[in-house]
């Protein structure tokens, strides 16, 4: 019998699984039919909005790019035990480093392709920066890096809304809408007639391929699990923790600052206040989604940014706001970490 | 209050933890429970105590059956229970601590209750002022604590879980005059559950003797040892014999070094260990021995002197320097600090060995694993989450870990609350590595164990060193004079 429950446990997982997808339906329905909105109507604007047609699909992964660039650097600081809610402000400053980079180099000799792959590189090292004053602040300062880092967003907020409306303001007046556009040379190609660009769907997968590698596969992977399971023990059989914490922060933000890049060369052409749009709180749903495994990265990462790109239309035809995605995604977590709760409480009493 | 226990079973998996276990303790007795790691004894007294549940049996209080759901319901029906690790809470004063747990009154009346703790103190003989704080208390203080608040809840069956795993020996005989004289003659049912045979034997009444989940015999006073050993293992065992104290080449070298730790100082220390002895640290709990094992290992930074390794000099250096000159340090929190839960077997292994390219070889991983498992016989699969393991299984695979080649092993408690069976092995496997050339040093509360092991002991006493002392010549009662503060020049 018991044989046949360890055989069984896969689909019942799976059924759990299901289960907490159904409630966190369920929940949101409640809500809907609270606020008076037809909520079969809701769903549908959403699957209609996301997938409806090749263009709205081809949205959703412009969209999928950054969110699955940050969640993969986010698998890496989680295996390392580390809470990296900075992501947002890592994103950031990987905008205002591909920026800064792309402002110096627009006006020289330089081919602009290697404009774009230098500007992504300081995209980098921007996020890179970020996550490393946070791990730094951990390992040498003591402070949690939840504490840091949500602090370094609001730095690194506040360092955008200078950077427009300073140093790097539009001729004449400044404004909420960004810096001047960049020259469409400096433009990531996109395909024809879409917003999406293969460049920066190509780097996301690669960046999501790499992680889960990483993770599985090396040497690498396995010692920083030590660090994030058990620090002490880790350092007793030989690795040196905060190295690791330090280059787990360094990957986590390089990667956000890589999905900062592609939001300024292949979305918005400049630098805006909001150039982060919540993908790093985003990723951090996804990555507690699928319970710190690489491989569930790429298909959640597709859902949330199909409720995303879906729940557009909602205002429009609704008059419904489109916040609803963020309230399904937010439900959809809460109720798989309880259903994921409740699992475990149940295989604890038989 | 009698304990009657009929056909208990409790499955963990497919392990058959409490195989139908029928058990009855009249009032006013003390009930020893003996067995190895692992026979089962702990998964019954939790049952007992509501922690967890068992799977089929009865449980009857004075003959009546009673279902107990939780731990709070236990107290209610009058059992208490006593843990291994005193569960309490360092940063809260005594009477904090004394007054949780105690079901009435949203405003407890501290006065009155400052006066029922002095009173049920008093009656019991111990000392504790209820303003001081947990954390100032000794291991045996924090146990009198438990019992004191634990009658107060009313208890009337009381369950002590190894408790003298923690405490030194002048603790242990008050605890067991406190049992005996104070608790076992007004009714109170005790039931005391050891792997230790010496103090079953000195405090019970009758003993019942657990293995591999079954009771495979209960005894009567006057108990004959040999047939307690042959009933807790099937066979008779015995340690080897010791070895002659080697003069090989030296492998650490103290010179001068003083080390200074929040609460003391130790002071002076010229020291030389040689390749393939064996010291044993012995001293009250926080004598220093933990503070001067650190410094050996390169974990702690001495405030002088000088610390040479195989004639290097190695002061100041960081614990991985040691490390990759050959010095391990096994840490007596298995889980806390020795192991990563949540990593099996086989990746322990990949990560302590010496690892050759960026991809792990799950596959080395295993066939390691499997070797390892098989030459320390480790109850386990290379799949095992490492956590999953007994404690007597976790300490032989941390000690499966340690690297070749070896100068210097550096281990606190090696056997703590392990069973003569793995106590042997343990030593056994440290000796091997003795005779390929390591040094061991070794903290143990344990003063047979210390002497049985030893070449040259050295005893703590507040941060003070004794000189190295030749353990065959050395007795029990000299060591414990020392540990106990007495025969030192001042």
């Amino acid at each position: 019998m018991k044989a046949m429950i360890t055989k069984n446990s896969r689909w019942v997982n799976f059924g759990f699984q299901i289960a907490a997808l159904l409630l966190a339906l369920l929940f949101t329905t409640l809500i809907l039919v609270a606020a008076g909105a037809p909520p079969l109507e809701a769903y549908k604007n959403i699957i209609i909005g996301s997938v409806g047609s090749f263009k709205k699909f081809s949205d959703v992964l412009v969209s999928w790019v950054p969110l699955l660039l940050v969640s993969a650097g986010l698998l890496v600081t989680f295996a390392a035990g580390l809470w990296n809610i900075g992501v947002e402000g890592q994103i950031t400053l990987g905008a205002i480093g591909t920026t800064w980079a792309l402002r110096e180099l627009q006006d020289t000799s330089l081919p602009p392709s290697l404009i774009i792959f230098l500007a992504i590189i300081a995209g980098m090292a921007g996020g890179a920066l970020w996550a490393m004053l946070a791990g730094a602040l951990k390992t040498f300062g003591g402070v949690n890096e939840i504490f840091g880092g949500l602090g370094l967003n609001f730095v690194a907020t506040a360092l955008t809304i200078y950077l427009i409306f300073g140093p790097w303001k539009r001729p004449g007046v400044a404004s909420m809408s960004g810096t001047v556009p960049f020259d469409a040379a400096l433009h990531l190609s996109l395909f024809p007639g879409l917003r999406l660009s293969p460049w920066a769907l190509v780097i996301a997968i690669v960046a999501i391929v790499f992680v889960f590698f990483l993770l599985q596969g090396t040497y690498f992977g396995l010692r920083l699990k030590a660090v994030g399971k058990n620090l002490r023990a880790a350092y007793l059989l030989g690795v040196p923790t905060w190295q690791y914490i330090m280059l787990s922060c360094l990957i986590c933000g390089a990667l956000a600052g890589v999905a900062g890049a592609m939001q300024v060369t292949a979305v918005y052409y400049r630098l805006i206040p909001a150039i982060s749009s919540g993908y790093g709180y985003l990723g951090l749903m996804v990555a507690m989604l699928v319970n710190y495994q690489a491989i569930w990265a790429a298909p959640v990462a597709l859902f949330f940014a199909a409720l995303n790109i879906g729940s557009i239309q909602l205002p429009i035809v609704l008059k419904l706001d489109s916040s609803l995605s963020g309230v399904l995604q937010g439900m959809l977590v809460l109720f798989v970490l309880i259903v994921e709760g409740i699992r475990q409480r149940l295989s604890k009493r038989s | 209050m009698k304990v009657e226990l009929r056909a208990i079973h409790k499955y963990f998996g497919n392990n058959h933890a409490d195989n139908d276990i029928t058990l009855t303790i009249p009032s006013g007795t003390i009930q020893g429970i003996l067995g190895e790691n692992g026979a089962g004894k702990s998964t019954l007294m939790k049952i007992l105590s509501g922690f967890i549940h068992a799977d089929a049996g009865e449980i009857l209080l004075d003959d009546k059956p009673v279902t107990i759901s939780s731990p709070a319901d236990a107290i209610r029906h009058g059992i208490g229970m006593l843990h291994q690790d005193p569960l309490d809470f360092p940063s809260m004063s005594v009477l904090d601590n004394f007054m949780l747990g105690h079901p009435e009154g949203l405003f407890p009346n501290r006065s009155v209750v400052t006066r029922e703790f002095k009173n049920l103190a008093q009656r019991l003989e111990f000392s504790i002022d209820p303003d001081s704080y947990v954390d100032s208390l000794t291991v045996g203080e924090r146990q009198q604590l438990e019992i004191l608040r634990l009658l107060w809840l009313g208890a009337r069956v009381l369950i002590l879980d190894e408790p003298t795993t923690g405490i030194s020996a002048s603790q242990k005989e008050k605890l067991f005059l406190t049992l005996i004289n104070k608790l076992a003659v007004q009714g109170m049912t005790i039931i005391f559950v050891s792997h230790k045979l010496e103090d079953v034997e000195i405090l019970s009444d009758s003993i019942a003797v657990f293995r591999q989940g079954k009771v495979v015999g209960e005894a009567k006073r006057p108990f004959n040892t040999d047939q307690l050993v042959e009933m807790m293992f099937g066979k008779n065992i015995s340690p080897g014999p010791r070895q002659a104290m080697s003069q090989e080449k030296s492998v650490l070298w103290l010179d001068g070094v003083s080390i200074e730790d929040v609460r003391l100082r130790i002071q002076n220390v010229n020291l030389e260990i040689r390749a393939g002895e064996v010291i044993g640290l012995a001293g009250l709990e926080g004598s220093g021995q933990g503070a001067f094992l650190r410094a050996c290992s390169g974990l702690m930074r001495p405030v002088a002197g000088y610390v040479k390794l195989n004639d290097r000099d190695v002061t100041g250096k960081s614990y991985h320097v040691f490390k990759r000159h050959g010095v391990e340090f096994l840490p007596a929190a298995r889980l806390e600090e020795g192991l990563v839960p949540g990593l099996t077997l086989a990746e322990h292994f990949l990560l302590a060995e010496k690892q050759n390219g960026v991809f792990i070889d799950r596959e080395r991983g295993r066939n390691l694993a499997e070797e390892r498992i098989k030459s320390f016989n480790i109850k386990g699969r290379p799949v095992s989450p490492i956590e999953s393991l007994s404690g007597g299984n976790q300490q032989r695979a941390l000690l499966s870990l340690l690297r070749d080649p070896l100068s210097l092993v550096l281990i606190e408690h090696p056997t703590r609350g392990l069973d003569i069976e793995s106590v042997i092995h343990i030593w056994s496997k440290l000796k091997e590595r003795c005779k390929q050339g390591a040094a061991i040093v070794f903290i143990s509360s344990d003063l047979e164990e210390i002497l049985q092991y030893s070449d040259r002991v050295l005893v703590f006493f507040s941060g003070k060193l004794s000189q190295p002392l030749d353990a065959s010549k050395t007795t029990v009662e000299q060591l414990g004079q020392l540990i106990g503060g007495k025969g030192w020049a001042s």
